[in-house]
């Protein structure tokens, strides 16, 4: 109950920062250590970031609300999806409250903001969700770790199960941005059979019907499609009542925990690349699944499951450092060990400090209590290192 | 071939989802000269009622039904509250006060739903697909959609020509002054007619909620297509505001189907594909721009025109 209360406490104290009030904060023991979580948690893109914050708490009441033995303040900010906000907010967590670790980050573009700001003043930045090529590779920084992956992996893995799987004509549906056409060259990057053709579509499309009536013209063996949030849902719905749920459906970002409890039964046997899914059978991961399940009231994502390795990697590395976070290079050392329990199994960083870690192919499905889930089906990738890790230079 | 009337089914069914919001927000433009942005918002209400009540229910057609009378009194709520105070301002003023409007119901939904797209119902009972012709299977709900988009403007064509309310409305709208002297409620009516096109707007969130995503802020992408369809329509029309919505429809999908092949043959394949979706998302914006050079006040100019 007391740990409960102290979270809570700690919560609201972060909420209060973020608006602007800096009431006298309740300390459990001297100095605790300050993390800034930063995610999008207002607005269209609200979901994910919902996701991964709650995941990054469960993963701290976990560990007792304590990381390598000392307390935690988190501190939750808001970046409401506008660069400028983020850099002034994250700005004001380094340099007043002096925060020691800033983890989340949902979008490539916010992370490519508020990278500069927190690595330059030499404090660790873990993303737990974004992975934007250019810091992946020659941008690369001693300062910054991932718990997710480099963007291009999951299209790639994709790309991999419709060349494994012998389709001979993918058609390709994404929208116009630049993510998106990323999306086409990590799939086209494994994918070695005919793309018919790639459709190209609106950030803010509402009806696909113009799109879905040309597949269902092409009759292609297997779709690919990457359309996060809101379009997903709408894209999943509008290609089960056109009838089109015999051609393989095969997405990244489009068919997961954060859209499934909206897509429903129509999602169900939609295929989907991840690096993890609720059903993975290890201890750690069940563990987490069911104490996650129980204080938040619903299935936890990839994303809350990166969140919450974080907090674990975290823990694991000051533990290592004996709670000492001032001494940069032996906390980096420790970092880079990665010797902390994953829900995915074994965890080990790259020369980039992105992950190499295996693919899966997941597939949506409905449990027996009626939620919605993803499951595996089989391994795509095995200890996948991303494409740039290779120009990245860490001395 | 098939494809091509398979795309007009499309823009079809997309400029009737268009015309049953647009129709309010052209109502009380024209009648009361009054911006009301937060049309959209009452459309996303309608969605979410309707959810909300199809998942209890476990009908969506029921749940339908129960958003009309909800989506009626909330207009009624809203006007009592804000709108009825914003009549006599300038144009600044009402934008200013709906955008508000906007913003706190938006966050209000998030607060009572969450930020992820609700799941909806699908409606029962009917087909899943309908063959319209050999080998062209056409989904029965969109079908549906297109029913309505007949008979609703059919209606309010009845009710706004052929009957006393409707006179009063016309009247109104041309001179509120002289209706009031003549010893009509003027206040009231307006109520009505906000009321009456929010209970619209409510209806086709409704029904376009198995087809579109209920989330927060899905009233604004609406919004601003409904803006364009009542300025090609002309603004107060509700016959221009029908021949506009399905206009935009088809502009929208055909333009979506075609464009990027059209350019197929002047461009290379990948730029092609990539400009022909740029072009296409912005090909209403610029036949409204054409036309507006050419009949300013749009196609049907309205009464206060």
């Amino acid at each position: 109950m007391k740990r409960r209360s102290l979270l809570k406490a700690a919560t609201v104290t972060a909420a209060a920062g973020v608006l602007g009030f800096r009431p006298s904060i309740l300390r459990a023991q001297a100095a605790p250590l300050k993390v800034a979580f930063v995610g999008t948690l207002s607005g269209p893109g609200a979901a994910l970031g919902n996701h991964m914050r709650d995941g990054w708490l469960a993963g701290l009441a976990r560990l007792n609300n304590q990381l390598g033995g000392r307390a935690v303040e988190t501190l939750v900010v808001d970046d409401e999806l506008k660069p400028d906000v983020a850099v002034s907010k994250v700005r004001a967590a380094l340099e007043r409250d002096k925060v020691d670790f800033v983890v989340g980050v949902v979008f490539s573009n916010m992370l490519q903001a508020i990278h500069r700001p927190v690595t330059e003043s030499g404090t660790f930045l873990v993303t737990t969700n974004a992975g934007p090529s250019t810091l992946a590779g020659k941008g690369c920084s001693p300062f910054l770790f991932s718990t997710s992956y480099q963007n291009d992996q999951p299209h790639a893995a994709m790309g991999q199960v419709a060349q494994d799987d012998g389709h001979k004509r993918v058609m390709v549906l994404v929208p116009n941005y630049q993510a998106g056409k990323d999306a086409v060259a990590g799939f086209k990057s494994r994918y070695k059979g005919e793309v018919v053709d790639e459709l190209y579509v609106s950030l803010n499309q509402l009806d696909f019907s113009a799109e879905l009536a040309k597949i269902a013209a092409a009759k292609p063996d297997a779709i690919f499609t990457f359309m996060p949030g809101g379009l997903g849902v709408n894209l999943v719905r509008q290609y089960r009542q056109a009838g089109l749920e015999k051609t393989p459906f095969l997405s990244a970002f489009t068919v997961d925990e954060t859209t499934l409890p909206a897509q429903g039964d129509a999602s169900l046997g939609f295929f989907t690349a991840s690096t993890w899914a609720p059903n993975v059978d290890n201890p750690h991961s069940r563990q987490f699944v069911s104490a996650f399940e129980a204080a938040y009231g619903y299935v936890p994502s990839l994303f809350a499951a990166h969140s919450y390795d974080a907090a674990h990697l975290l823990d694991a590395a000051i533990k290592r450092t004996g709670g000492d976070v001032d001494d940069k290079a032996a906390l980096r050392a420790s970092l880079e060990k990665a010797d902390f329990p994953s829900v995915r199994g074994a965890f080990r960083f790259g020369a980039n400090h992105f992950p190499v870690q295996d693919f899966w192919l997941c597939k949506a499905a409905k449990r027996p209590d009626g939620k919605y889930q993803t499951e595996t089906v089989r391994r795509v990738l095995e200890a996948d290192t991303d494409a740039y890790a290779a120009s990245c230079r860490l001395s | 071939m098939t494809l091509l009337l398979v795309q007009v089914l499309n823009g079809l069914q997309f400029g009737v989802l268009l015309f049953l919001v647009a129709a309010g927000l052209s109502l009380v433009f024209g009648v009361m000269d009054f911006i009301n942005l937060a049309h959209g918002v009452q459309y996303m209400l309608g969605a979410y009622v309707a959810a909300t009540f199809g998942l209890w229910l476990d009908s969506f057609w029921l749940g339908l039904l129960l958003a009309l009378p909800v989506a009626l009194v909330v207009g009624l709520l809203l006007e009592w509250l804000v709108f009825r105070h914003l009549y006599r301002r300038d144009h600044l003023s009402q934008v200013l006060a709906t955008f508000g409007v906007i913003l706190t119901l938006d966050e209000a939904a998030r607060a009572l739903w969450g930020s992820a797209p609700l799941n909806v119902p699908q409606p029962g009972g009917l087909p899943g697909g309908i063959e319209i012709m050999a080998g062209l299977n056409y989904p029965a709900y969109r079908l549906v959609i297109i029913g309505v988009g007949v008979v609703v403007p059919l209606l309010l064509w009845f009710l706004v020509e052929r009957t006393r309310i409707g006179m009063l409305v016309r009247a109104g709208a041309t001179n509120a002054t002289m209706v009031s002297a003549l010893g009509v409620d003027i206040r009231r009516l307006f109520t009505l007619v906000f009321a009456f096109g929010s209970m619209l707007a409510g209806f086709a969130g409704a029904l376009a909620s198995p087809v579109f995503p209920v989330a927060p802020g899905m009233g604004e992408n609406v919004l601003i297509l409904c803006f364009v369809v009542i300025v090609i329509g002309g603004i107060g029309s509700i016959r221009g505001a029908f021949a506009a919505a399905l206009l935009v429809g088809l502009i929208d999908t055909l333009g979506r189907a075609m464009l990027p092949d059209l350019l197929r043959l002047l461009l290379d394949p990948s730029s092609a594909r990539q400009t022909g979706a740029a072009l296409a998302s912005m090909l209403v914006y610029i036949v409204m721009a054409g036309l507006l050079a050419f009949r300013p006040a749009g196609l049907f100019p309205g009464p206060r025109a």
